[in-house]
């Protein structure tokens, strides 16, 4: 190998070690740190006369958001708020005792049951104790 | 540029490289001629964005407790804040709109043959920049709106086949749509995409000026343009003639409809009835919609985006399936297509608003 071309490829592998050197840091910078988050299993939802019947709320879920829905005989229900379309929040009708998305005109049963537009799956359904000292939601038997 | 003056900068900056350029720049004139505004109008709209948007820069905070706040302070309380803010998301949209009434004549001008494929490559990125700008411009009000266009946006991100989910993340800065996202999203919009913008611009102008005028095939195949005009003076006050009325309607406008700023963004209210995205992202929302929720055996999300991202990509890819010369068989088809996505596009984006 003559000086000159040995020399290149030098100036090369040099150059491109220290190029990675700089970009590494800087893509795993980029990347967002993965923070450990503790599994919410249970929540207290609502206040005990919070919902009126035929209300509804929206609460956070650890880091979701669920939807607490009263009936109109007094009973609760509650399901994960996260349309399994595209991930909007959804609402209660009261009118069509349905749950509704505004975002692609997607609509669930108060069951959770996708009824009909774009979603694909089910509402996640979760579990409703009325204790003293309010609406207990956890996790538990799925739709 | 005469006189001591003009002689000194002439030989200090070398400006006889722009003399001779600016004198050589001809621009062919036939009954399409119409068609070559439309870029310069897409940069106009582009410079009024730079502009109102560094004003805005002075007033705006970036956080979730404090971007409503200030842009409603901007609105409200900063003397003809509210005209710089109205005018800045106004000329977003126009710019938008000019960028694609300029794509699409390129289009079916068929623009994009040998030897400009580059500046037809560089000037998709750019308007796939845009709509990057208008996407993370969008979130920064930190209104409802903002945060359901984000969350969709982002969910259809993550929907993409292998490196969705790692996108979304990306994106967001995290799981959720939180504080971190708007921070995130105030970075590329005044920092990240700007930078990428002004190299790719810069390349997109160097080639319109190294090849000079694309003509079309008709004309072409008759001989040729008769007549040009020469861009300085007289392309350039016919260009400025459209901008002193592009800047016309901005202000009008601004003055009829300021922009809204809506409600403040709140993660535990339900999506709002209404909503939707901003009209040139209608016709993908749209399509969304309209996609039962399974084909196939696929949720129809999925195959939803699949396909449009598949048809951005036959689109992109023009200028290497078309004839080269314009006029044959596949000109034509080529031609047929370009007239389809026009007619999908306005249409779904039509529906979009019932």
């Amino acid at each position: 190998m003559r000086r000159r071309s040995f020399l290149d490829w030098l100036v090369g592998i040099f150059g491109t070690a220290l190029a990675a050197l700089v970009a590494y840091p800087v893509a795993r910078f980029l990347v967002p740190p993965k923070i450990p988050e503790a599994t919410t299993r249970r929540v207290l939802a609502a206040q005990p006369d919070e919902l009126a019947p035929g209300a509804f709320k929206i609460f956070p879920f650890g880091s979701r958001a669920g939807i607490l829905i009263r009936d109109a005989d007094g009973g609760y229900r509650a399901l994960s708020a996260e349309c399994t379309h595209l991930a909007c929040t959804v609402q209660y009708r009261k009118e069509s005792h349905s749950i509704w998305c505004a975002c692609h005109n997607g609509v669930y049963d108060v069951e959770g049951r996708n009824v009909s537009g774009p979603p694909p799956r089910p509402l996640e359904k979760w579990v409703v104790h009325v204790t003293a000292e309010g609406v207990v939601v956890e996790l538990g038997a799925r739709a | 540029m005469n006189g001591r003056l003009g002689g000194w900068l002439r030989g200090r900056l070398g400006l006889d490289v722009f003399t001779h350029l600016a004198e050589k720049k001809e621009v062919p004139v036939h009954k399409h001629s119409f068609w070559y505004y439309w870029g310069g109008m897409t940069l106009f709209l582009f410079g009024v964005q730079v502009g109102t948007g560094i004003l805005l820069l002075l007033y705006y905070r970036a956080s979730a407790d404090e971007a409503y706040e200030s842009v409603r302070f901007i609105m409200t309380q900063v003397h003809f804040g509210w005209l710089i803010r109205s005018i800045h998301s106004w000329s977003a949209n126009l710019m938008v709109g000019a960028a694609m009434v300029h794509m699409f004549s390129v289009f079916l001008m068929k623009g994009y043959r040998a030897p400009r494929e580059a500046t037809w490559f560089s000037g998709m990125a750019l308007l796939g920049l845009a709509l990057a700008f208008g996407f993370s411009g969008y979130l920064l009000p930190w209104n409802q709106l903002a945060f359901f266009a984000t969350k969709v946006g982002t969910d259809i991100t993550g929907d993409l086949p292998l490196l969705g989910p790692f996108l979304k993340r990306f994106l967001l800065g995290g799981e959720q749509i939180t504080g971190g996202t708007l921070t995130r999203f105030y970075g590329f919009h005044v920092a990240v995409l700007p930078a990428i913008t002004t190299a790719l611009l810069g390349l997109h102008l160097y080639l319109v000026q190294f090849h000079g005028m694309s003509v079309p095939p008709s004309v072409e195949a008759a001989g040729g343009p008769r007549r040009s005009l020469k861009f300085v003076p007289e392309f350039l006050l016919r260009d400025s003639v459209g901008w002193l009325a592009a800047l016309g309607v901005l202000g009008l406008l601004a003055a009829l409809f300021p922009w809204e700023l809506g409600l403040k963004a709140d993660p535990y209210v339900p999506a709002p009835p209404g909503i939707r995205p901003e009209w040139y992202f209608g016709w993908m929302f749209q399509t969304l919609r309209v996609l039962p929720a399974h084909v196939l055996g696929f949720e129809g999300e999925f195959l939803g985006i699949i396909a449009i991202g598949l048809a951005a990509a036959v689109w992109l890819l023009v200028p290497l399936l078309d004839d080269p010369l314009g006029r044959d068989r596949r000109a034509r088809l080529w031609t047929a297509v370009g007239w389809l996505a026009i007619a999908y596009v306005v249409i779904l984006t039509g529906l979009s608003y019932r």
